[in-house]
């Protein structure tokens, strides 16, 4: 029975594909809002921004956004309640989005006035410093290096290689519990060099996507997933009755906004916004309305730092 | 800040794992390929179907979507657990069992008609014909495109890597990350490769030259 | 010949009955595998109707639309580069003059032996981190272009000598007989080979997934990555999707290489065309010496793999 629905669904799929390719059921395909996503009447409500009038800045990627009168964000479109595109609406959400969005505001521009692109982890140095973006948030963490090539406002917000797991699992509490244990990362990333090191006698498996992780995780073909927790975080907030997150983060990685290295004027518009931002609550709120839905507590995001 | 010294012991596992991931998927994909290739001519016509549905979808499939097949859908159906490497194994055994299967089977098509006649005039049976009388026969005509399938699933073998499989091209992609100058390691990457893709050509060479026979 | 094989004889009736019982034996066999595994697969939800219709939203199909559109631009670039790049390198590697014919035949055969997936990599990450539908269309003309080098190299050498001997007889200078007499008879003879190749190069776009270009595989990807269905990710439906659809285009592709190849067959120009089985023939021009003498060799071969019109019994 369920075979035959399945197979009608799919001829429909597939016939439908083939004859054209829109038309076609409008809106958000997959699940849809349980009371646990964001913007959804019974959730934390998201906040509502007020954009400030007539800011005047002495920097040359503001007064380019201001001539073309659009923002151009780079933000990340895989990661839910982060950084997050919706496929089917091309609506974007999550916690990054939110910083973009109450930045963008404090810096004059509507929601309406900001051109969302998507950048991957490899090319976030070469789009910010080519002008590709007029600043970047997803998942950045501040170091050094990247220094070098690009500015960072904030950090906005404090976090760490963390474990994601299955709810119902109790041997792992740690990265020391982690002995015989399969334990999934990106390839090359940081915090899976860390779990690779032989004190934690971890097995590990390196695939392309966190989102290959959790399927993993979910299928039982490991046992637990590694990486920065405010990405653990938002896994946890979409799969809540299925995974947890262990909530002993074992790095440190402070998030920044990525701007243009020399452009001092705006890095300082955007620390100053971030800071108010936190003073006035709406950057609590942006956090409860999102990444909060894993039941992670909210905490105290760190001082901004300028160098 | 040499890349290959600083980093010899991970370049000497990539090595190792991309030479033992195509000597285990080879294993699959020649025991695959015969068995197929067989399926392909036996006088029994679901068998034939299997083998020509089998050659014809795994040809046309990018590798990468096989992978990703293996990953991510056969454990579902097999069991959850099995490590990247057989996982891996599969999806290249897999995909080059199609190409050998074609390969075998040109080589059948090459042996004199006359030889499987005589065999059977002799009142040898389908897979008495094939093995003592048509196989052996078609080696010959089949080493050298062998040598070339195989090559290409050492080659492709660097697909594994993003995977989740310890090989070079992951090797390639950490150091990359890592600040190191991409020239490099391409080169000492292609070094690598062009080690086992040698040798490979070196014993085909070798076992033609063994099996060279005046006709 | 008839549609009996020359492996086995016309079955008597003892053989009928067993063949008979193999063959449900076999067709068993194979159902319950295939029941098996959709069953393991239905049974984890992974083929429940609401996976299918995600694929019934606009937003997804304008994903894959997109996706579609950026494999097939990738695809004629790299379409185009390759039988750009083959046809110099072959003329080059056919050159009179020894450096150029050395410089040729090392740069064939140093592309040919790195995996397509390092050349693209390399590429990316040293050139064009910014432009990754570039590194990947070079990556692949670079690759292909080699491939395609042998392939015309093969054609041009399977050109009667005499087609040449007369060309220069009329005062023809090195670059027109070049031009107008062996490469477009090259062409002619190796275009299905070449179409086969093309194959290759149509699969291997998907590799643009690892360097992130947003082709098929990487917007399908994207579903899968960031739509939720039933608490799961819809894997084993994108999958299927886009497996199909890869198949269906290198199946028309290949097609069409095969029509060219019994076309080709009907004309009289003395030069035999090659078979469109990729396999055999196309593995085999990948594969170095041994490969240019392969690829026509087959010609001598009475039934090959592809056209089916040989002995042995594969015509299904």
């Amino acid at each position: 029975m369920m075979l035959r629905k399945t197979a009608a669904a799919a001829a429909v799929a597939v016939l439908a594909l083939t004859a054209t390719a829109c038309g076609g059921k409008e809106g958000s395909a997959g699940d849809k809002p349980s009371g646990v996503q964001p913007g959804a009447t019974n959730a934390p409500a998201l906040p509502q921004y007020i954009v400030a009038t007539d800011v005047k800045l002495d920097s040359p990627t503001f007064k380019k956004a201001k001539e073309r009168g659009k923002l151009v964000i780079g933000a990340k479109a895989d990661q839910p309640y982060l950084g997050f595109e919706d496929q089917s609406t091309k609506e974007r959400s999550g916690f990054d989005i939110e910083i973009a969005k109450m930045v963008a505001a404090d810096l004059g521009f509507t929601v309406g006035q900001i051109e969302w692109k998507t950048v991957d982890s490899a090319t976030r140095e070469t789009a910010i410093s080519s002008g590709q973006v007029d600043y970047y948030v997803g998942t950045y963490t501040i170091n050094d290096k990247r220094k070098a090539q690009v500015g960072f406002a904030g950090p906005y917000y404090q976090a760490g290689a963390d474990l994601l797991v299955r709810k119902d699992e109790t041997a792992i509490t740690g990265p020391d519990t982690l002995k015989g244990k399969k334990v999934c990362s990106i390839k090359g990333s940081t915090p899976l060099q860390e779990i690779k090191k032989p004190q934690y006698g971890a097995e590990t498996s390196e695939l392309g996507k966190y989102s290959d992780c959790v399927q993993q995780l979910l299928t039982k073909q490991v046992d637990a997933v590694t990486t920065d927790d405010s990405v653990l975080k938002g896994y946890a907030a979409q799969n809540p009755g299925k995974l947890k997150v262990v909530g002993k983060p074992f790095t440190k990685e402070p998030y920044g906004v990525g701007l243009n290295k020399d452009d001092k004027v705006l890095r300082e518009a955007i620390n100053k916004s971030l800071e108010g931002r936190v003073k006035d609550g709406t950057y609590k709120k942006a956090y409860e309305a999102t990444l909060g839905l894993s039941g992670s507590a909210y905490a105290e995001p760190p001082a901004v730092v300028r160098y | 800040m040499n890349v290959l010294l600083d980093h010899f012991s991970d370049f000497r596992d990539g090595f190792l794992g991309t030479v033992s991931i195509t000597a285990v998927s080879s294993v699959i994909a020649l025991v695959l390929g015969l068995v197929v290739a067989g399926f392909r001519v036996s006088p029994v016509p679901p068998l034939r179907w299997f083998g020509t549905a089998w050659v014809t979808l795994l040809r046309n499939t990018p590798l990468t979507l096989l992978f990703l097949v293996t990953t991510f859908v056969v454990p579902e159906i097999l069991f959850p657990g099995m490590s990247a490497f057989v996982l891996g194994s599969l999806a290249l055994g897999f995909y080059t069992s199609s190409f050998i299967c074609e390969a075998v089977r040109s080589g059948i098509n090459t042996v004199p008609l006359g030889q499987a006649e005589a065999a059977r005039s002799l009142g040898m049976s389908f897979t008495q014909t094939l093995r003592m009388i048509v196989l052996p026969q078609a080696t010959r005509t089949v080493l050298p495109p062998l040598s070339s399938i195989l090559i290409a699933l050492t080659k492709n073998s660097a697909i594994a890597g993003a995977f989740s499989v310890t090989e070079l091209f992951g090797w390639q992609k950490v150091m990359s990350e890592e600040g190191y100058s991409i020239v490099p390691v391409f080169f000492w990457v292609a070094v690598a490769y062009l080690i086992v893709t040698f040798t490979i050509s070196g014993v085909f060479r070798v076992l033609e030259r063994r099996l060279e026979v005046a006709r | 010949m008839s549609s009996s094989s020359v492996l086995f004889d016309a079955p008597g009736p003892r053989a009928v009955v067993r063949n008979r019982v193999f063959a449900v034996l076999g067709a068993l066999a194979i159902v319950a595998l295939i029941t098996v595994s959709v069953v393991r697969l239905s049974d984890k939800g992974h083929l429940a109707p609401e996976m299918w219709d995600i694929f019934n939203y606009s937003g997804i199909r304008e994903n894959i639309a997109d996706g579609l559109v950026a494999t097939l631009k990738v695809f004629g670039l790299a379409a185009v580069g390759s039988l750009a790049l083959g046809v110099l390198l072959a003329v080059a590697r056919l050159s009179d003059h020894r450096p150029v014919r050395l410089l040729a035949t090392g740069f064939i055969e140093l592309f040919r032996s790195i995996p397509l997936l390092i050349t693209i990599y390399a590429v990316w990450v040293g050139l064009l981190i910014d432009h990754s539908m570039w590194a990947l269309a070079i990556g692949l003309s670079l690759y292909n272009g080699c491939v395609q080098a042998e392939v015309l190299r093969a054609g041009v050498n399977a050109v009667p000598k005499g087609q040449r001997e007369a060309a220069y007889a009329l005062g023809m200078s090195k670059t027109q007989v070049m031009t107008t007499v062996l490469l477009p008879q090259a062409v002619r003879a190796m275009l299905p080979t070449i179409i086969s190749q093309l194959v290759v190069t149509l699969k291997d776009t998907s590799l643009g997934y690892i360097i992130l270009y947003p082709e098929l595989l990487n917007s399908v990807r994207l579903i899968s990555a960031t739509t939720l269905v039933n608490g799961q990710y819809p894997y084993v439906s994108t999958i299927v999707v886009a497996g199909t659809i890869y198949v269906a285009m290198c199946l028309a592709l290949s097609a069409l290489a095969t029509w060219i190849e019994k076309r080709g067959r009907r004309a009289k120009s003395g030069i035999g065309i090659a078979p469109a089985a990729e396999p055999a023939a196309a593995a085999a021009v990948l594969g170095g010496e041994a490969a240019s003498g392969a690829v026509l060799a087959h010609e001598d071969t009475p039934g090959t793999a592809a056209d089916g019109t040989g002995r042995g019994p594969a015509k299904d």
